[in-house]
């Protein structure tokens, strides 16, 4: 009876951590899978970074993307503020009208030439792209214009749900009209959140034609296909070359997507881990307690067995018992699950628990009791008729 | 007599030496990753100052109003303050120390020139900052006051860029440049692991991070730009616009060291919110608040959410073993019956089994405790490895941490063993003989 107890609480804390394990490793891994929208494999990006403050930004930016351009790998390249996946970055609110009280959506804002969309490789989806003669040098320290812009498809959807973004305006930094001149499938924001209000706008973004003049300016490279390695190579020595006195730091998109969401795979595999052996745990000591009933009933087995049941019946015995327990402790277990879930939310920013998860590890559970019952249920059911007359209680 | 027992239960165990294994192998396991994430959990969840985090509060203030746009915490406040707040609050000297934080990023050159310079992060603080926070010093100490009031170029640099820029020696009096102006070096730091970074939570709050700090008055003379700034109006994002706007970059923390200096604060607090109301800057009620340290790292959410599923999952894991251990004991008195009877019959009275098989649980437990250290060290090297510097600085093990797991991993093992325990003493003498 208390091995039965034992087994039951055992399937019921098994499934209640599992089914939650799950949902969260399920949520932790898709969210760190989307895709940002840009040529991921054959994009990095480069940080010049100046000690001494240059004399002269334009000529200096204009020079290092000249040199940038002119290795042969090189499909593309400009000047930007930021990139997805940065981890930090500018955000704005957009409106739909001047002067408005609450904003309409919080967007991620890029800045970049008639080059970007290119460079990053994103597809435009309505509408056009910048011309070289739109874009505008900005410093950090004078009061931006208002300019065309160019959104991604789920900013617009937001802000004008009807479908007709292209041509509309709206109100971003400034108090003038900004016209939506382009659509953008899809590009992510800077910004790397799982919860929280910088995750609400991760596909939100706004492309402004400025060139951010900066003395640590960054710059997005697009290589052609497989020169990845050797670009960033010789674009470190191109830029070094420049001015030998700057700090030159080159990462893949590889490198910076791993980078933005190595701690959140760590934790998730580490429990992912952690509850793969409490699975295989709970099977070993449902395995263990069936053979501990098998030794201390055999004398019982057989006195059955002697009175005619068949080898086949004990098995189905021992099945059925465990069956029936399991099934108890699934049934406590999915309570649990649900409470525990419930309590995680309050505590934590925890994802709802899926249905299907909760079901799905039930079943699991069942299933892993016949399986851990089988080696045990076979020895038993080996157990001689003629143990009945034999007077010892163990083997 | 516990020299007997132990005799018996060493023999006991060496007989079934596979049994004895599992046992241990279960405790061991249970212990070792319950462990492993409790040793985490509590290095981010713990109090990053314990000798002080009840007497240093983090002032919040809302400027903005409930129109306000973008994020907002679930109170309506926010983490960071103007430069006309931070200022007005702090010229009312209304705590025991203050400082004003803000965080900004400089390119340091050392003066030899065969040194590669360095991005640095620093905290542009005043000088109550050190001795508020406690910050170890190894040379040297804070600046003046005089400092904090002229914004005087100096600067205390962490061990870390000191072995960098000045080979370890004594750096104070010796200068580099941050962005093109010499500051003098009046401090270095010596370790200082406050984890996590209250003041900071924004810049990987539990990495080890590289600081130099900086006069708050200097960093705002030198026009540094903050990590973090938040704007309702961006029409004028020159520096001196900042300053005059009502843009949020700036922390204020202050020290009150008695229950009645928090409640004087508070009062200090709310009347200045409510003179902003009468001149007509807040067209709203007076909504302030003070937070100590663990009231602020609880507020700001900061510990992983996987993380606390670990623990419960980790100790769910420990339960589970210890069931399976109690399992196996009750397995093992099945097997022992006979010898427990006749030991019984032979005149061994139920406290002197109980107490026989008792000091064999403790001596699995002792065991399972050590196998348990071991897997505890091993998992924390895999925690290293998978989480890189953002958690580097917690995954260390100490003294207080070794303790709490071996009287864990004992008191749980004979928790586990009192059940089947119990079930030993009360084997009949007499039933057994005539069995046999």
């Amino acid at each position: 009876m208390s091995g039965a107890v034992l087994i039951a609480v055992q399937i019921a804390l098994t499934l209640a951590i599992l089914s939650n394990a799950l949902a969260l490793i399920v949520d932790r891994l898709s969210w760190s899978a989307r895709l940002t929208g840009i040529d991921e494999p054959n994009i990095f990006f480069i940080y010049a970074t100046s000690v001494d403050k240059p004399p002269n930004l334009v000529s200096l930016e204009s020079a290092d993307l000249a040199a940038l351009r002119s290795i042969a790998g090189v499909a593309n390249t400009y000047a930007t503020n930021s990139f997805p996946l940065e981890g930090g970055g500018w955000s704005m609110s957009v409106d739909l009208a001047p002067e408005q009280k609450t904003a309409s959506a919080h967007s991620s804002y890029y800045f970049g030439d008639e080059q970007a969309l290119n460079t990053l490789g994103v597809n435009l989806i309505a509408g056009r792209n910048f011309t070289a003669a739109e874009v505008i040098n900005r410093d950090g320290s004078s009061a931006p214009p208002a300019t065309e812009v160019i959104v991604t498809r789920a900013l617009a959807q937001r802000l004008f749900p009807r479908g007709d973004a292209l041509g509309k305006s709206i109100y971003i930094e400034t108090k003038d009209p900004s016209p939506i001149i382009g659509i953008i499938d899809r590009l992510q924001g800077p910004f790397v959140a799982a919860t929280g209000f910088m995750s609400t706008f991760t596909e939100n973004s706004v492309l402004a034609p400025f060139r951010l003049l900066s003395d640590s300016p960054t710059y997005a490279v697009r290589t052609k296909p497989g020169t990845l390695n050797e670009v960033m190579k010789a674009a470190q020595s191109k830029l070094e070359g420049i001015n030998g006195t700057r700090m030159i730091t080159a990462r893949s998109m590889g490198e910076i997507r791993a980078r933005a969401y190595r701690s959140n795979r760590g934790l998730t595999l580490i429990l992912g881990a952690v509850a793969f052996i409490l699975v295989a745990v709970t099977a070993f000591g449902m395995a263990g307690l069936t053979s501990y009933w098998v030794a201390e009933r055999r004398r019982q087995i057989g006195i059955r067995r002697a009175l005619g049941a068949t080898r086949q019946a004990i098995l189905r015995l021992f099945q059925k018992e465990n069956f029936l327990i399991a099934l108890s402790g699934v049934l406590i277990g999915v309570v649990l699950a649900v409470a525990l879930n419930l309590w995680l939310i309050s505590r934590f920013e925890m994802v709802r628990l899926d249905p299907t998860y909760v079901i799905g590890s039930g079943i699991a559970m069942l299933l892993l009791g016949q399986i851990a019952v089988l080696w045990p249920a076979m020895r038993a059911a080996q157990v001689p008729p003629a143990l009945a007359i034999r007077g010892s209680q163990t083997s | 007599m516990f020299g007997y027992y132990l005799d018996l239960a060493l023999r006991s165990l060496k007989r079934n030496p596979v049994l004895t294994g599992l046992m241990i192998t279960a405790i061991g396991f249970g212990i070792g990753t319950s462990m492993t994430s409790l040793s985490v959990s509590r290095a981010m969840s713990g109090d990053p100052i314990p000798e002080k985090s009840a007497q240093l509060f983090m002032v919040q203030l809302d400027s903005l109003g409930p129109d306000r746009r973008g994020e907002r915490n679930e109170d309506g406040l926010d983490e960071y303050m103007s430069y006309i707040d931070t200022m007005a609050l702090k010229n009312l000297q209304a705590a025991q120390r203050q400082t004003r934080i803000y965080s900004t990023y400089f390119n340091a050159r050392p003066e030899n020139p065969a040194l590669k310079p360095v991005g640095v992060i620093a905290p542009a603080v005043d000088s109550e900052f050190f001795p508020m926070f406690n910050a170890p010093f190894k040379f040297g100490g804070p600046w003046d006051r005089s400092d904090d009031q002229e914004g005087t170029p100096v600067v205390v640099i962490s061990r870390k860029l000191n072995d960098q820029f000045f080979a370890g020696a004594n750096s104070i009096g010796r200068t580099f440049t941050l962005d093109g102006v010499s500051y003098r070096v009046v401090g270095v730091l010596d370790n200082w692991p406050l984890v996590p970074r209250f003041y900071n939570l924004h810049i990987r709050p539990y990495g080890q991070i590289d600081e130099i700090f900086i006069p708050f008055t200097r960093a705002i003379k030198a026009q540094a730009a903050a990590s973090s700034m938040s704007c309702q109006d961006t029409s004028d994002p020159s520096f001196e616009a900042r300053l005059r706007s009502e843009c949020l970059w700036i922390q204020l923390w202050v020290e009150l060291p008695a229950a009645t200096d928090v409640a004087k604060y508070r009062a200090v607090l709310n009347n200045y919110a409510a003179d902003q109301q009468r001149i007509g800057r807040f067209h709203w009620p007076a909504h302030t608040q003070i937070r100590d340290v663990m009231q602020w790292l609880k507020y700001r959410h900061i510990v992983p959410n996987e993380l606390g599923l670990l623990v419960l999952a980790s100790f769910g894991f420990l339960f589970i073993c210890l069931m399976n251990a109690m399992g196996l004991m009750l397995a093992r008195i099945i097997g022992r019956t006979q010898d427990i009877s006749v030991r019984r019959a032979l005149g061994a009275s139920q406290t002197a089994i109980f107490g026989q098989c008792l000091v064999e649980t403790m001596v699995i437990g002792v065991l399972g405790a050590i196998l348990g250290l071991l897997l505890t060290i091993l998992g924390l090297l895999v925690m290293r490895a998978a989480l890189a510097e953002d958690f580097a600085a917690l995954t260390y093990l100490n003294a207080e941490a070794i303790g709490i797991e071996v009287s864990l991993a004992i008191a749980a093992t004979i928790a586990a063993g009192l059940y089947p325990t119990w079930r030993a003493a009360h084997v009949e003498p007499a039933l057994q003989l005539k069995a046999e």
